[in-house]
């Protein structure tokens, strides 16, 4: 078979709503596409730790203490599926590791907002884990087997992310003043990001075409985005707070919440390396892999001398 | 209902210990609370590893570990507030005592140091929760007994992986080696006030709700050193000690973890989070 062939034979799979899997033959681009988007899935869930950990010495309560550090531990499990899943396409974890030390891979920027106070924890359950599982639920269906799996894994988890942090933010909008601002200006911050999360319009976005032809994507940004948009803003005004957008009306026709325009430039700003805090994520991941690089290398010492002794 | 949760309460108690007087109920408070001061700020140290782990499944399981310590936390600190019928909550426990009201033994308190210090540390303290929960789980406080027989189940668990550990770094490189070796000369120095006794014991061991605690040591000891053996680890020659935990008097480190820790309590009192 020659590989027109077999990309015929790959669509027609494809089509068919089958999965492929790892030892499946598939176009070079499509394990490419699925390499680069599952390793900064993977990342991001990763990097992701970081803003929540800033929050874990600092919890209120002892519950919200377990909740906050409870999650954080999901991500990072979520991370190593996701690492297992990328492996899969023939590249090990600690390369992908390099690529993203070295800028050559990406998380997601929603990562690079700093978190301030408390409310940010509700915020980012709320709107970032909420605007995740949008893009994640679909992700269950792609095309790809062991990233549709690991995306099913990992919904269920998000899914008790978002409730708790919408939580934070119910409790501190029945709270003091001062609580109420706390979370009126996480919103503030975390509003517009969340929906850059879904990526640029349809219109700009250079992947998408292919992606939704191999089933990488089965919605577009937009789609997606406008899920997300007509869920939050109904719970934001059930407990009181204001959607950071003058512009936001209800369009009783199509029954969507209609945005305001967004500022791509800061978009693209911060994916371009300038957000608040690029910097400071990207400085921590190195910090901690390099201070951790002895422990690694012990265990790697122990283990080849536990085979030396076995094998006498 | 107010009414009714006072004389659950109280039935527990008059199930828990005959001798109810106000004297044993003061001390099974006492004690309560330091089990719970320990693995508080037990826990509150080891999350701060979070995102900090030498790799993730490390960075997972220390994780894993201060969540079971925080949820014992508040088992002990709820006990402990059902103990003396106080209205306090586990939170109110945990976050609004000064310093010196803290009965955790100092070892805990320490700060992290690397990573070999901290596995050092979580070993030294969960050979000890490991034989004292041991030892509870039989007493005749029969809630304190069942909190200890759950916490006992962790404890082993935290055990085994820091052992692993020390076991580990103490036969991979020089450099791990003599790291974890400087983690077990520096926190000799605070093994003895893990074992501190006061007249609270004694009395609780008098009518039988704890053995006594002094039999921990020893049994504690020849753990240890079989532990360090493996590891190809020597205990310091060096016996100076500190003590005070018990007392609430403690090192430096505590006051700055309570102050992050308690910072939003604080902050904001009475607020609902
Ligand atoms: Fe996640
Ligand atoms: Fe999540």
């Amino acid at each position: 078979m020659n590989e027109d062939q077999r990309l015929i034979q790959f669509e027609a799979r494809i089509n068919a709503g089958e999965k492929i899997e790892p030892k499946d033959w598939m176009p070079e681009a499509y394990r490419k596409t699925l390499l680069r988007q599952i390793s900064q899935h993977a990342h991001s869930e990763v990097i992701g730790m970081q803003p929540e950990a800033n929050w874990a010495l600092r919890a209120p309560t002892l519950r919200a203490k377990k909740i906050l550090l409870a999650k954080i531990q999901d991500e990072g499990g979520h991370g190593l599926y996701l690492y297992s899943a990328a492996e899969t396409l023939g590249v090990d974890r600690a390369e992908m590791i390099e690529q993203l030390q070295q800028g050559k891979a990406k998380y997601s920027s929603i990562f690079n907002y700093p978190t301030l106070n408390w409310a940010d924890m509700g915020a980012i359950g709320w709107l970032v884990d909420g605007a995740a599982i949008v893009n994640q639920t679909m992700l269950a269906k792609c095309s790809y087997g062991p990233y549709a799996r690991a995306m099913l894994r990992i919904c269920k988890e998000e899914g008790f992310h978002q409730r708790q942090g919408y939580e934070i933010m119910a409790k501190m909008m029945a709270g003091n003043d001062a609580q109420k601002a706390m979370a009126q200006d996480a919103m503030n911050c975390w509003w517009w990001p969340s929906l850059m999360m879904f990526g640029p319009h349809d219109a700009d976005s250079p992947h998408t075409k292919e992606s939704m032809q191999w089933k990488i994507k089965v919605e577009s940004n937009d789609k997606l985005r406008q899920r997300f948009i007509n869920r939050t803003v109904e719970q934001a005004y059930h407990i009181g707070l204001t959607v950071p957008d003058p512009k936001l009306k209800y369009n009783k026709e199509t029954m969507n919440w209609e945005i305001g325009p967004i500022n791509w430039d800061e978009f693209w700003n911060v994916v371009k390396g300038n957000g608040p805090c690029n910097h400071k994520r990207m400085a921590h991941h190195i910090k901690y892999h390099n201070k951790g690089q002895w422990v690694r290398d012990a265990a790697i010492a122990f283990a080849q001398n536990e085979t030396f002794v076995t094998a006498l | 209902m107010t009414k009714f949760i006072v004389r659950l309460i109280f039935i527990k108690c008059l199930k828990a210990q005959p001798i109810c007087n106000d004297e044993h109920k003061n001390a099974r408070y006492n004690f309560c609370l330091r089990l719970a001061d320990n693995n508080l700020i037990l826990a509150q140290r080891l999350a701060e590893w979070c995102s900090k782990g030498p790799i993730l499944e490390e960075d997972l399981a220390i994780t894993n570990m201060s969540l079971d310590l925080f949820g014992q936390a508040e088992s002990f600190y709820d006990y402990a507030a059902a103990v003396i019928e106080s209205n306090s909550s586990a939170d109110e426990l945990a976050f609004l005592r000064s310093e010196r009201e803290y009965l955790n033994t100092l070892m805990v308190e320490q700060p992290n140091g690397d990573f070999a210090f901290t596995m050092m540390k979580q070993m030294l303290f969960s050979a000890y929760t490991k034989l004292l929960y041991e030892s509870l789980s039989k007493s005749v406080d029969r809630t304190l007994a069942g909190l200890s027989a759950k916490a006992l189940k962790e404890a082993k668990y935290h055990l085994r992986h820091s052992s692993e550990w020390v076991i580990r770094l103490g036969n991979g490189t020089n450099e791990s080696k003599e790291r974890v070796q400087f983690a077990l000369n520096e926190l000799w120095l605070f093994v003895d006030d893990m074992f501190a006794m006061d007249e609270n014991d004694e009395a609780l061991i008098t009518i039988g709700v704890i053995e006594n605690t002094k039999d921990i040591k020893p049994k504690w000891l020849m753990f240890i050193k079989q532990i360090l053996e493996e590891a190809n680890l020597q205990i310091t020659s060096n016996t100076n000690s500190i003590s005070g935990g018990i007392k609430g008097i403690h090192t430096e480190h505590l006051g700055h973890l309570l102050c992050e820790m308690q910072y939003l309590q604080r902050a904001y009192p009475g607020a609902k989070w």
